[in-house]
């Protein structure tokens, strides 16, 4: 099939118009702007039969999208770092309205300091509210990533929201070959949406988002949210199988790079992958027996699968592309907390990287690699290490002369 | 079907001038009960009653799309007061809400995936915290996009769901929790009222109107009247709360109807902006007589009178009538 190039951006709308949704309420922000303006050029040239409507805020929009969702549409939203916490709130709501909204986000870094490049702050603050989760690498994988991502939460085992995550600037702007499936596949794979559990009709009033006080019954919603998500583990699986049946790709939960006999791993997500794999590959080159680990779908946090690829590994490198400020890395934790019971569970060391889009270069890979082969070999290493290059140190002296802060 | 909402209708063309059949006296309200008793609201709430009302004329076939307040608490799992369907959202996107609803149903019905007979008003139901302060610009968007939604505002003049703290719709002279009387600061609230109805009508909407528990008959025609327009039709409830006015719940209509003949609470009405007052006492009342009635503005009055405050009030309610020459 023929292969277009597309950014990460044009990928994300041609997901959304093969889904066929009905409802895209927007707010533009950047890096995510190119994705509602192409879905809005599509409407307004009526290649897609949908309705648009630009929204006063994010907190509005996420409220509008959901409220639809709770009415019975096929909906979609798109939205990056200030927005989505600007919605934040309308996160846990919607989540807990148990409708299969599907949203993306496009990563960029949080305020203060405004900044405009990626990293994985904005979506990982999201990471408790009860939205799916799934990162992307490439271009290719955004577009698949949201025909999966309705077909997962439309399911009646799971009917909750997603978040589509992908890199700003890296992913959002940058071309890459991806193949755009045709509708009539994308039908197939993914059925029009049938509401059994939420809508509004007249004849058959109902009572949604309604108060629940006392911590039993609030207990138990949040719990049947958890299980649901729990659930989602299954029935993504089967979204995979039948994805690859479709279309001929496939996407686990998570994804190995020369792992299965690799002892040093690095654990990443998103389009810094790529910078890591190539690591890898050079690592290869020079006799270290390197892997990764690239983590895809984040919740429901696929526990046992990343057991089951790192057990046994000399040492774990863990890339977060995000700060917990006074705690470290919040995917490091992640991954130790369902290592840690583990018997054979390898030395696990914590780098934050790539903050603001700032580049991971070439050598810093090789001082992670040092650094675990250091670890294996009983030399004292730090457990959590925030990279930054000699030359970057110095640009910032000049940039601080500058500022007048010697 | 791109767009939202057509222009047309942001303009007097198209719109019929139907003739409304308007009922005259409190034996034609509609008999019709939608607001179930036995609702966790407080005893002599005015806001429930402006609601019993309102809902006598907006019928069954609504979704309330609510926001945080008061309301929020009427359904309450596994309960709900109500024969009509229900959306709690946010403190801040009501609206926002509203525009998800009706945009839904349009393309449900559109597509055909919707019985016409299936379909809803789309009712938005807060308070005035959400209405006068956090949920302004969501609201401000959803009037400017035309969207087609009945609005009502139940203004009890402050935060009351938390204990009655200072809202944008607490008047001058009002004691709140976070505008209490003290000897530095006698007044109280020393800010006056926002006037959201002007905020709303510079927005030109299809109808909008102030209404009072208190003139049923009245409220019940606003709703007949506005029911012929598509897009924004805005409603806010002056509402007597008992335990924040520090009133006898036995006094909520007493208050409502005196916050009319006072002229505090003017009854009016705005078709595309254009407002008409629907009740104009003959002879107003003194302020005074409405305020010495509540807690809330009894610091105006003991230990000693603050007359310079009592003052103002009056001739801020005088210099708004006068301003509509409706009192020389």
């Amino acid at each position: 099939m023929k292969k277009e190039m597309l950014t990460g951006n044009a990928a994300a709308a041609w997901g959304v118009r093969l889904a066929e949704v009905d409802y895209i309420p927007a707010f533009p922000v950047t890096p995510q702007t190119e994705i509602i303006e192409t879905l809005a050029r599509w409407v307004a040239k009526g290649v897609m039969d949908s309705r648009f409507v630009t929204m006063d805020s994010e907190h509005s929009m996420m409220t509008a999208a959901g409220a639809a969702s709770a009415t019975g549409v096929r909906a979609f939203t798109a939205t990056s770092s200030q927005g989505l916490l600007y919605g934040f709130e309308m996160l846990y709501a919607v989540a807990g309205w148990r409708v299969p909204l599907v949203m993306v986000n496009v990563s960029r870094g949080l305020s203060a300091p405004i900044t405009l490049e990626t990293d994985h702050n904005d979506v990982l603050a999201a990471r408790d509210t009860g939205f799916l989760q799934i990162h992307c690498e490439t271009c290719q994988e955004v577009l698949d990533s949201l025909l999966m991502a309705y077909r997962l939460v439309e399911d009646e085992r799971v009917l909750l929201p997603l978040i589509v995550n992908m890199d700003g600037f890296y992913l959002s702007f940058t071309r890459e070959p991806v193949e755009v499936p045709d509708l009539e596949t994308v039908r197939n794979f993914l059925p029009p949406y049938q509401p059994k559990h939420a809508f509004f009709k007249a004849s058959q009033p109902m009572a949604q988002s309604v108060t629940a006080l006392g911590g039993s019954l609030y207990s138990y919603f949040k719990y049947q949210m958890h299980l649901g998500s729990q659930k989602a583990l299954d029935v993504y699986k089967e979204a995979c199988v039948e994805f690859e049946k479709a279309f001929g790709r496939s996407y686990d939960t998570i994804e190995g790079y020369m792992l299965d006999d690799a002892d040093y791993v690095l654990v990443m997500t998103n389009s810094f992958s790529t910078l890591g794999k190539a690591a890898v590959k050079r690592a290869r080159e020079n006799g270290i027996k390197a892997g990764l680990l690239r983590l895809r779908l984040l919740r429901p946090f696929p526990a046992d699968d990343i057991k089951g690829a790192l057990n046994g590994k000399s040492a774990v490198a863990v890339i977060d592309q995000n700060i917990s400020i006074g705690k470290g890395g919040i995917l490091h934790s992640e991954v130790a907390s369902c290592l840690c019971n583990e018997e054979q569970r390898p030395l696990l060391l914590s780098f934050i990287g790539g903050l603001g889009g700032k580049n991971i270069s070439p050598g810093e890979f090789e001082f992670i690699f040092t650094e675990m082969i250091r670890g294996i070999a009983g030399e004292a290493v730090k457990p959590l290490q925030l990279l930054y290059t000699e030359e970057e140190w110095q640009e910032m002296a000049i940039l601080k002369r500058i500022a007048g802060k010697e | 079907m791109a767009g939202n909402g057509d222009i047309e209708a942001h303009s007097r063309k198209g719109v019929k001038n139907m003739e409304i059949e308007r009922i005259k006296s409190i034996k034609d309200l509609p008999p019709e009960e939608n607001v179930f008793p036995g609702t966790p609201a407080c005893a002599g709430c005015g806001a429930l009653l402006g609601l019993r009302l309102s809902l006598k004329a907006l019928g069954r076939k609504i979704v309330i799309v609510n926001a945080a307040g008061c309301f929020t608490l009427l359904t309450l799992y596994p309960y709900t007061p109500f024969e009509n369907s229900w959306l709690y959202t946010a403190m801040a996107s009501a609206p926002a809400g509203a525009q998800g609803v009706r945009d839904a149903l349009d393309i449900l019905l559109e597509k055909g995936r919707l019985d016409p007979e299936e379909d809803l008003k789309v009712v938005v139901l807060t308070g005035d915290g959400a209405a006068y302060d956090i949920g302004l610009s969501s609201t401000s968007g959803a009037i400017n996009r035309n969207l087609d939604f009945y609005y009502i505002c139940y203004d009890n003049e402050a935060y009351g769901n938390t204990g009655f703290q200072r809202s944008g719709a607490t008047p001058f002279g009002s004691k709140t929790g976070t505008t209490p009387p003290g000897s530095v600061r006698p007044t109280g609230t020393e800010l006056p009222k926002k006037d959201l109805f002007e905020i709303w009508r510079s927005h030109k909407p299809p109808y909008l109107a102030t209404i009072s528990p208190a003139y049923p008959v009245d409220l019940i025609n606003k709703f007949k009247k506005a029911e012929q327009y598509k897009g924004p039709k805005l409603f806010i409830a002056l509402s007597p709360c008992p335990p924040g006015w520090a009133t006898d719940p036995s006094y909520s209509v007493k208050l409502a109807k005196l916050a009319v003949d006072t002229g505090v609470w003017a009854l009016k009405e705005a078709v595309y902006g254009d407002v008409t007052h629907t009740v104009v006492p003959r002879k107003f009342k003194p302020v005074e007589d409405y305020l010495k009635e509540q807690g809330r503005f009894a610091h105006l009055f003991k230990p000693e009178r603050q007359e310079e405050t009592l003052k103002k009030i009056q001739e801020m309610v005088d210099d708004y009538w006068k301003g509509h020459k409706l009192l020389l």
